[in-house]
């Protein structure tokens, strides 16, 4: 027995060395594997918060529109984001993320995810899962198609709406998107955006913009030189969207870190939603102290505007800043969101959820905020990204409004849209019992 | 018979209906109606846009009383719903030719 336990052991310890050996082979320490793991839950649980942005917008747009709209604009809602979500899949991410390309322009093809249980050696170890990395990306391209759903409320007919958002998720916002964040030209040259301020929230506001243009505003909205406010139906609802947003930004703006696998990088992603808690918060107390000082009463939407020109103006840098720094880059698209959404109503541009204002304008300010706490960015280069996304996403979007204007017909009859958009074109009540009495 | 109309402030309700269940009315129709009088609406803001409110809210109360009582509650209701601002409201009186009570067939001052 004695010589046989030994024997054993001795076995053992010849065979120790090797089945170590085998077991490196087969899986690797989670000194390797480790980062991989972390990105991907980063990925997952950042996607999950910028999906439920999708709600966020479905809320806050649902809460600022007329209750005869309110079934239309949950429908656009859903619809845009599935059809973004097939859209990025069909063409969006690989044309966003071509691997080399010339810095300009690759159409890309469909998305392949991961084999169903890949091995560590086949799998990205130095990023994160394809299917987590796709998920991600997508989330923020519905984002981009909510910003343009807000601002053509009321007016709008739901196909052609729909036809503009197929362009946009799967050809606009992956091309312009893959000069920055693709690895082309916009990059190469040193600008700066790290969640999107410009690649995500201008490029909605600039096709929003162009829209609102074509689309022209809601009947009755200018008469006489005068304004006619078209009060939201239901505040808390717009409230609660707010939130969802605000929540949804930690993903946003947390996710957009592209790494969990170090101490470093962790940390950073704490940062990172410290800041963009800080710099919402200061958006929302300076529009709430700037409309009682300019109108003599506190106006709830241009708070929840004002959140929301906070979040947007961090996006661009949520990192660098110090928490003093979110504050302050926060109040001023505060400010910017309160000043900016009466100019829009001097031009007659209806923009019914200020869209333009909390996206395009405070995009276009967080941008360039980024140079006073990011030493590797350029005023120059910053104001190049943010004009050459302007001069792409406008110009292509008021092309594309108006060839559907043309060919199809955008707007809904003058008679549809006093009876409202629910019973008109939906034959659906988003409040029924409230209507009948 | 008589039917009060009374245009009073929304937040006075409560004062005039405890006012005219103590004067002896037992029962009235109330309605929240918007109007102008020389009030004539006042402006507000939203989102930066000024904008007249042309129709002030307001509630309606009816009563039908004996003619006998007429200047009691008439009286009742100008003093509860009075603030001495403008827009305390207004009171028409009518003549009623006929009332009948649904559930026993009883008519005119039995029925109110």
């Amino acid at each position: 027995m004695t010589s046989l336990k030994t024997l054993t052991a001795a076995a053992a310890l010849t065979v120790l060395p090797m089945a170590a050996f085998a077991q490196d082979a087969a899986a690797p320490g989670f000194d390797e594997i480790g980062p991989y793991i972390m990105t991907t839950l980063l990925f997952c649980m950042a996607g999950f918060l910028v999906f439920f942005m999708a709600a966020g917008f479905a809320m806050l747009e649902g809460g600022l529109v007329r209750s005869k709209n309110v079934t239309m604009q949950m429908t656009k809602n859903i619809a845009l984001y599935s059809i973004a979500a097939i859209m990025y899949w069909l063409v969006g991410f690989n044309t966003m993320y071509p691997g080399d390309f010339n810095g300009y322009f690759a159409i890309g093809g469909t998305t392949t995810l991961d084999p169903v249980g890949v091995a560590a050696a086949d799998a990205a170890l130095d990023y994160a899962s394809v299917g987590s990395d796709f998920f991600f990306q997508l989330v923020f391209v519905a984002a981009t198609a909510s910003i343009v759903s807000g601002a053509l409320a009321e007016r709008i007919k739901l196909w052609p709406f729909l036809a503009f958002v197929v362009v946009l998720t799967g050809i606009m916002y992956p091309i312009s998107g893959s000069w920055q964040w693709g690895g082309g030209w916009l990059s190469e040259r040193g600008f700066s955006d790290f969640a999107g301020s410009t690649v995500v929230h201008s490029v909605g506001g600039w096709a929003a913009l162009a829209g609102a243009i074509v689309l022209g505003p809601r009947l009755g909205k200018y008469k006489d030189g005068r304004v006619n406010p078209m009060p939201g139906s239901n505040l808390a609802l717009a409230t609660l969207g707010t939130f969802i947003l605000w929540l949804g930004w930690f993903g946003f703006n947390g996710g957009s870190q592209l790494a969990m696998g170090t101490v470093g990088d962790v940390s950073d992603v704490s940062r990172i939603f410290a800041n963009t808690n800080m710099a919402a918060a200061a958006g929302a107390v300076t529009a709430l102290a700037l409309t009682q000082i300019l109108y003599k009463k506190p106006d709830l939407t241009m708070v929840l505007n004002g959140a929301l020109a906070g979040l947007v103006s961090i996006t661009a840098e949520p990192l660098a800043p110090t928490l003093f720094g979110a504050l302050w880059i926060g109040a001023v698209g505060g400010v910017i969101v309160v000043l900016t959404v009466p100019m829009l109503d001097k031009f007659k541009i209806d923009d019914v959820v200020g869209a333009v204002p909390v996206h395009l304008f405070a995009g276009i300010w967080g941008t360039i905020a980024v140079v006073f706490y990011n030493s590797d960015a350029a005023l120059g280069t910053q104001l190049l990204g943010i004009i050459s996304y302007g001069v792409f996403t406008f110009v292509a979007s008021l092309i594309l409004w108006t060839i559907l204007k043309v060919a199809i017909g955008i707007r809904v009859s003058e008679e549809h849209e006093i009876n409202g958009l629910d019973t008109s074109e939906l034959g659906m009540e988003a409040y029924p019992d409230f209507s009948k009495g | 018979m008589k039917l009060i109309i009374a245009t009073i402030k929304p937040f006075k309700l409560e004062e005039v209906r405890e006012a005219l269940t103590e004067a002896g009315v037992r029962g009235m129709m109330v309605t929240e109606i918007k109007g102008f009088g020389s009030q004539s609406g006042h402006t507000e803001i939203y989102r930066g846009a000024e904008y007249a409110v042309n129709f002030v809210p307001k509630v309606k109360i009816e009563i039908v009383v004996a003619a006998a009582m007429v200047d009691q509650i008439v009286e009742t209701i100008t003093k509860t719903a009075h603030t001495g601002k403008i827009g305390d409201g207004k009171i028409f009186v009518l003549d009623v030719q006929q009332a009948v009570r649904v559930r026993t067939g009883e008519t005119n001052e039995d029925a109110i």
